[in-house]
C-alpha cells in the first residue's frame, strides 16, 4: 500500500510538471472479470497512444470441443465463464437442440428462462454492488463500504445470495449448471419450492428499491459523457417481450428489422486489428455495443411496470448513449427479471408441473443458438457428424463485441477530459471499462499483447 | 495473533472459483474479519508483495505465466491450488489432446501465425511450483473452502476425502445413474462434493479429479455390466482428466 501511495504521489507531481501530458498504464485492471490493460500516453496535449488491451491467456474452446459428444459440449463450454456459466450453458444447449432438430416443451422453456433470470440478477448485483459501487463511493473495494454503508452492503449481499439460491434450485448449482440436457432438464423444482421462490422474490422488490435509492443518491458520480453508437441485442416479437432468451437480432441502426440467429456472422463481422488484443466486431458503423443498455435501447417499452419506474427516476430513456449508464440499465433489469419471474411462476403453478422425460439421439447437423448474457448478446454455433460428435464450433462472446466500442469511447472521452489531470483521467477510463461489465475470461478469441512502457 | 495476509491470483480459467468465494455471501463478511486480504484483483484495487497464504486459481498455459507463478511462490508461505484448473488442469487440458498449431489455426484462422497467440501445453499448478493444499472441484465447494481456511487458521491439516463420489451418492439415497443409461464417473472420482451432480440427475464428469488409487478395473466391470464400450467411459474421463494416468490406462 505504501509503495502504491508513493507512486500516486510521484505521478501527481509529474502531472503538474508536464501540463497536458498523461502517462497512464493500468496493468491488469482490477474489479473486472479477466485481465485487461489501459494505456494512455499524451505528450504536450498530443495523444500518442491510447489503447484498451486484453492480455488474457487464450484457452481455445472452439478447438477443444471437437470430437466430443453433443451430450458433453455444455459441460465443456460452460467453463468459458464462471460469472455467466448458465448463459453459456443455455446458449450451448439451444445450439445443440437446433443442430439435432430437438424441440422442448413449454414447461422446459419457462423453467430455463426462470433459470436464466437468476443469473441475470446474480451477475448484475455482483457488478453494481461489488465491482462498480466502490467507484461511486471513491473506495478501492467493497470491503471499506462495510464500515461506511453497512446496511446497504448487507442488502446487496442478501440479494446476491437470493439470486444464487435461485440458480441453485433451477440449475442444480450456482455456477456451471447440471440440469440442462439436450431436449429438456434432468430435474425440475417442486411446486412448493417454486411457491417459496416466488415469495422470496416478492420480498426482494423492496430491497431492490432500497438499492436503487442508494445508487440514485450517488448517481452524481456518473460521468456526463455521450457518444452515439449502434446498440445490438435480441428482440422478440409475437408475442413481444423484453427478451434475454428468444427472438432475433436487432439494433438501433437496423430500422426495426430483425435478423434470424443463423445470420449472426452478418452482424458480428469479426476482424483482427493490429493494435487490438481481441477480435473486434462491427455492423452498420465502426463499432457497436451490447449489454443491458443495448437491450434497454431496443426494448425499453416492454419492461415490467416497476422497472419502468426505476428507469424514469434515473432519467434513463430510450436513445441513451452514455456508456456509464449501462450500470443503471442493469439495475432496471434486476427489477424487471424479478417482477417478470413472479408472474412466470404463477403461470407455471396454474398449469401444474409435469414430470417430462428428455430423450435425444445423435444425428448429423449444424445449428446456431443465441441468448443474452448479462453483459450482452452471445452466439454459439456447432456442427455434428452422424454419431453426434462435434466437428466444428464457433462462439462469439459479448465482451469481444464491446472491445471496439470501448476503444472508440476512449478516443472521444480522453480529449474531452484531458485537462482534468492524470488521476481523474485514469479513474474515468477505469470506470468506463467497468461500466461495460466486461467478462474477459470468455477468451475464446483473445490475443496476447506486447506492452509498451 | 496477527491476521494472516492472504492474496488471490488467477491464471487461465473462468474465475468461477473466485466467484464461489464471493458467493459465501454473509460468511465472506465474517471471513474478512479474520483474514487480511491484501490482493484480489477481481474484487479489490489494492496490491501487495508479501503473503502468508496465496490462493492460485487457473491453469498455467504460457511460459511467462510460469515465471509469474514462480515469483508469487517465493513470496508465499503457504500456497493453495483453488479449483480444477489449478489442481488437475481441468477442461484446459483438453487442449493437450491436440496439436497446438492445429488448435491455433482452428480458432484464429488466418491470424494464427501471429506470435502472441502462442501457448504451451496446459499445466496444473503443482506441475510448476510446490502446492501445499488443494481445494478440488469445478467450481469449488464453498463449505470445503471455508473448512480448509479454518484448518489453516488453527494450524490443523485439512482432511480431504480419499473415497469415491459413489460413497456420498449412496449415502444420499440417490438411484444409480448407470441404471438410467448415463456414463457416470462416480466410482473413480474423489468425493467431497456431496455427490451434487448425480443428486440433480446429472452424471459425475470428474471435476474433482481421480480418487487416490482409482479402481479402474471396477469401472470397466460396470461398463461391461451395462453393455457399454470402454470408449464411452474414456469420452467422459477425458473431460476433466485429460493427460492423467487413469485416462491413458
Amino acid at each position: 500500500m505504501r509503495s502504491r501511495a508513493k507512486w500516486f504521489f510521484l505521478e501527481a507531481v509529474r502531472g503538474q510538471q508536464m501540463h497536458n501530458s498523461l502517462d497512464i498504464n493500468v496493468h491488469h485492471l482490477t474489479r473486472v472479470e479477466g485481465h485487461g490493460n489501459i494505456v494512455v500516453n499524451v505528450n504536450s496535449g498530443k495523444i500518442e497512444k491510447l489503447q484498451w488491451q486484453v492480455p488474457e491467456a487464450p484457452r481455445f474452446f472452439e478447438a477443444m470441443v471437437r470430437g466430443h459428444s453433443y451430450q458433453d459440449i455444455q459441460t465443456i463450454v460452460s467453463r468459458i465463464c464462471g460469472i455467466c456459466s448458465i448463459t453459456h450453458s443455455l446458449a450451448s444447449t439451444k445450439t445443440v437442440e437446433s443442430a439435432l432438430g430437438l424441440k422442448v416443451s413449454e414447461q422446459t422453456d419457462k423453467l430455463r428462462i426462470l433459470m436464466h433470470y437468476s443469473e441475470q440478477l446474480q451477475s448484475h448485483i455482483l457488478h453494481i454492488g461489488y465491482l462498480a459501487a466502490p467507484d461511486f463511493f471513491g473506495v478501492p473495494s467493497v470491503v471499506p463500504l462495510v464500515a461506511r454503508a453497512g446496511d446497504v452492503v448487507k442488502i446487496i449481499v442478501k440479494t446476491h445470495r437470493i439470486a444464487n439460491e435461485w440458480s441453485d434450485l433451477l440449475a442444480g448449482r450456482t455456477t456451471h449448471p447440471v440440469t440442462l440436457i439436450p431436449g429438456g432438464l434432468t430435474r425440475i423444482p417442486t411446486e412448493q419450492q417454486l411457491r417459496q421462490l416466488q415469495q422470496t422474490l416478492k420480498d426482494a422488490i423492496p430491497d431492490l428499491k432500497t438499492i436503487a435509492d442508494v445508487v440514485l443518491s450517488i448517481a452524481g458520480g456518473i460521468p456526463n459523457f455521450e457518444r452515439p453508437t449502434e446498440y445490438v441485442s435480441l428482440k422478440q416479437t409475437n408475442p413481444s417481450a423484453y427478451t434475454f432468451y428468444h427472438g432475433g437480432i436487432t439494433s438501433t441502426d437496423s430500422k426495426g428489422s430483425v435478423l434470424p440467429i443463423e445470420k449472426w456472422h452478418d452482424v458480428a463481422n469479426e476482424y483482427v486489428v493490429e493494435q487490438s488484443t481481441a477480435k473486434w466486431t462491427k455492423w452498420h458503423r465502426d463499432s457497436y455495443a451490447v449489454g443491458a443498455l443495448a437491450r434497454f435501447n431496443n426494448n425499453a417499452e416492454l419492461l415490467s411496470p416497476t422497472a419502468k419506474d426505476v428507469a424514469k427516476v434515473f432519467g434513463l430513456a430510450k436513445g441513451c448513449c452514455n456508456p456509464y449508464m449501462n450500470t443503471i440499465a442493469q439495475l432496471v433489469e434486476c427489477v424487471h427479471v424479478v417482477e417478470t419471474s413472479i408472474a412466470m411462476i404463477d403461470e407455471l403453478l396454474t398449469k401444474g408441473l409435469k414430470d417430462e422425460k428428455a430423450t435425444s439421439t445423435p444425428k448429423a447437423g449444424k445449428g446456431a443458438g443465441c441468448v443474452e448474457a448479462p453483459r450482452g448478446i452471445l452466439f454459439h454455433e456447432y456442427e455434428f457428424d452422424k454419431n453426434g460428435n462435434c466437428t466444428a464450433a464457433d462462439i462469439c462472446i459479448p465482451t469481444n463485441q464491446n472491445h471496439a466500442n470501448i476503444q472508440k469511447d476512449f478516443e472521444k472521452l480522453v480529449p474531452e477530459i484531458i485537462d482534468e489531470g492524470q488521476d481523474a483521467v485514469r479513474q474515468k477510463l477505469e470506470m468506463l471499462v467497468r461500466s461495460y461489465d466486461p467478462c474477459i475470461s470468455c477468451s475464446t478469441h483473445m490475443l496476447k499483447v506486447q506492452f509498451v512502457r | 495473533m496477527d491476521r494472516p495476509r492472504v492474496a488471490i491470483f488467477d491464471f487461465a480459467c473462468c474465475e468461477g472459483c473466485q466467484l464461489q468465494i464471493v458467493n459465501l455471501e454473509e460468511e465472506l463478511l465474517e471471513l474478512i474479519d479474520v483474514l487480511h486480504v491484501v490482493e484480489w484483483r477481481e474484487a479489490m484495487s489494492e496490491q501487495s508483495r508479501e503473503y502468508d497464504i496465496v490462493i492460485i486459481e487457473g491453469s498455467i498455459t504460457r511460459p511467462e505465466d510460469e515465471k509469474r507463478l514462480e515469483i508469487i511462490r517465493t513470496r508465499a508461505k503457504t500456497l493453495i491450488a483453488l479449483g480444477a484448473c489449478a489442481t488437475i488442469g481441468g477442461v484446459n487440458k483438453l487442449k493437450n489432446n491436440f496439436n497446438l498449431a492445429d488448435v491455433k489455426q482452428c480458432v484464429y484462422g488466418k491470424a494464427a501465425n501471429m506470435p502472441h497467440l502462442d501457448t504451451a501445453p496446459t499445466k496444473a499448478v503443482d506441475e510448476v511450483v510446490k502446492v501445499d493444499y488443494k481445494i478440488h472441484g469445478c467450481p469449488i465447494d464453498r463449505k470445503e473452502f471455508t473448512y480448509v481456511i479454518r484448518c489453516l487458521l488453527i494450524g490443523k491439516r485439512p482432511e480431504i476425502p480419499e473415497y469415491p463420489v459413489c460413497v456420498e451418492c449412496k449415502a444420499r439415497g440417490n438411484p444409480c445413474l448407470w441404471d438410467y443409461g448415463q456414463v457416470c464417473l462416480g466410482p473413480i472420482i474423489r468425493a467431497g462434493c456431496g455427490a451434487r451432480c448425480p443428486s440433480s440427475g446429472f452424471r459425475c464428469f470428474g471435476c474433482r479429479g481421480y480418487v487416490d488409487d482409482p479402481n479402474i478395473n471396477a469401472a470397466k466391470d460396470v461398463i461391461e455390466r451395462y453393455n457399454l464400450s470402454v470408449d464411452a467411459l474414456k469420452g467422459k474421463m477425458v473431460l476433466f482428466g485429460s493427460g492423467q494416468g487413469p485416462t491413458n490406462a
